[in-house]
């Protein structure tokens, strides 16, 4: 085996992260139905007690901390369903875990064009 | 004998897909990105291709992470769209031809690539944007399409090399059918980008710069780098990339760039495109 790659501010979802965040990832997996993401509205914690969700898990989704959902092995492709249902697009995601407002994120995009 | 006309690769924001449903395609933001595609319409007029492959890569819509194939190929009549999630609007069925995959999943199977095959497919944007960019004024799919899904949610992903070899194998394949058919490949995803992490946000313009070229007359250039040298040089969700080197690689021999486009940012992308035949 050859030694894990470390990149600044990426996790690669390997087999540790997909057995860390099977039941969060299903989770968000449910929500390309509408039902369920009104289902999760309707009842945050009853929806993350029905799959199982770990107190790790459960935390990050109540506080909205998406570093925090990686860090329990959320998946992005997955955990972007779990955005939707906020109404967050992806630059949102970014602002989120970047730390930067809108606005300077939508200028550190156009700055990598320059 | 079939025929491999020529491959289209594009991006497959799933913001151009709002940005077409709200007719957006003029809008100073969006023009420079939807403007690319005027010469691909212009040559898929004229060539009129009879099929399309396509790679792309499933976002968590048909494969959870209870099965992940590396590579799937779709055996049905029609492939379904369906919500994603996140509010971009369903398009209609596309047409599959079964018969052609089984022929192309036969031929992956005697030349050693062990896919697993798919009679039930459900298809998401990386899928269905490409043909509302390449076909604007279709409501329908106007081609029937083959499938070819490329796991890029869990690593380890396929090395470049292997989808590269992966796309080199069903040019051949099809080359060696008899059936009087213009096949077109497409591969969606890309270029730099990473949704994920306090890295989110990054583009490569340099890479992705040099890869394009590379794809004219050196294909293989990015074959060089492992998976995890790709995602440093162009992020995450950049290493779908591979679907461009798949596309690529199915074309035989010596090509000509007839169109290519590269824009930054739509979204959080660095958005490209190019369409190449045998020159």
């Amino acid at each position: 085996m050859s030694e894990k790659k470390v990149i600044f501010g990426t996790t690669l979802f390997d087999g540790t992260q997909a057995q860390k965040g099977y039941e969060l990832n299903a989770m968000c997996y449910s929500f390309n139905e509408l039902a369920n993401r009104e289902k999760f509205k309707a009842n945050e914690e009853a929806y993350m007690k029905e799959y199982e969700l770990n107190h790790e898990q459960a935390k990050a989704i109540r506080d909205r901390n998406v570093l925090g959902l990686i860090a329990a092995g959320g998946n992005v492709y997955y955990l972007a369903k779990f955005a939707g249902i906020l109404g967050l697009d992806v630059q949102d995601l970014g602002v989120l875990q970047t730390g930067v407002t809108k606005e300077e994120f939508k200028a550190r995009l156009l700055a990598a064009g320059a | 004998m079939a025929k491999i006309v020529g491959a289209i690769t594009t991006s497959h924001i799933p913001g151009s897909g709002r940005a077409i449903a709200n007719n957006l395609q003029e809008d100073p933001y969006w023009k420079p990105f939807f403007d690319g595609f005027k010469p691909v319409h212009e040559w898929l007029s004229k060539v009129k291709p009879d099929v399309a492959v396509v790679f792309y890569n499933d976002h968590g819509l048909n494969f959870f992470l209870d099965k992940m194939p590396t590579f799937s190929v779709g055996a049905a009549k029609e492939y379904l769209n369906a919500d994603e999630g996140w509010g971009i609007p369903t398009l209609p069925p596309f047409k599959g031809n079964a018969d052609l995959s089984w022929k192309l999943i036969n031929g992956l199977i005697d030349h050693e690539f062990d896919i697993t095959t798919c009679q039930k497919m459900l298809v998401d944007h990386d899928f269905t944007l490409p043909f509302k960019l390449l076909w604007p004024n279709e409501k329908e799919c106007p081609v029937p399409t083959i499938p070819v899904c490329i796991n890029t949610v869990q690593f380890p992903l396929p090395s470049a090399k292997r989808c590269f070899d992966l796309g080199k194998t069903v040019g051949e394949i099809i080359q060696s059918w008899d059936d009087d058919l213009k096949v077109v490949m497409i591969g969606t995803g890309g270029l730099s980008h990473q949704l994920d992490g306090e890295r989110a946000g990054f583009i490569n313009k340099e890479f992705d710069t040099a890869f394009m070229h590379s794809l004219i007359d050196n294909p293989r250039f990015a074959t060089q780098y492992t998976i995890e040298e790709l995602v440093e040089l162009t992020g995450t969700q950049g290493v779908e990339l591979v679907m461009w080197l798949a596309a690529r690689g199915a074309l035989p021999g010596k090509v000509k760039q007839i169109a290519s486009n590269y824009h930054i940012p739509i979204s959080n992308t660095a958005a490209g495109m190019m369409l190449f035949e045998n020159s």
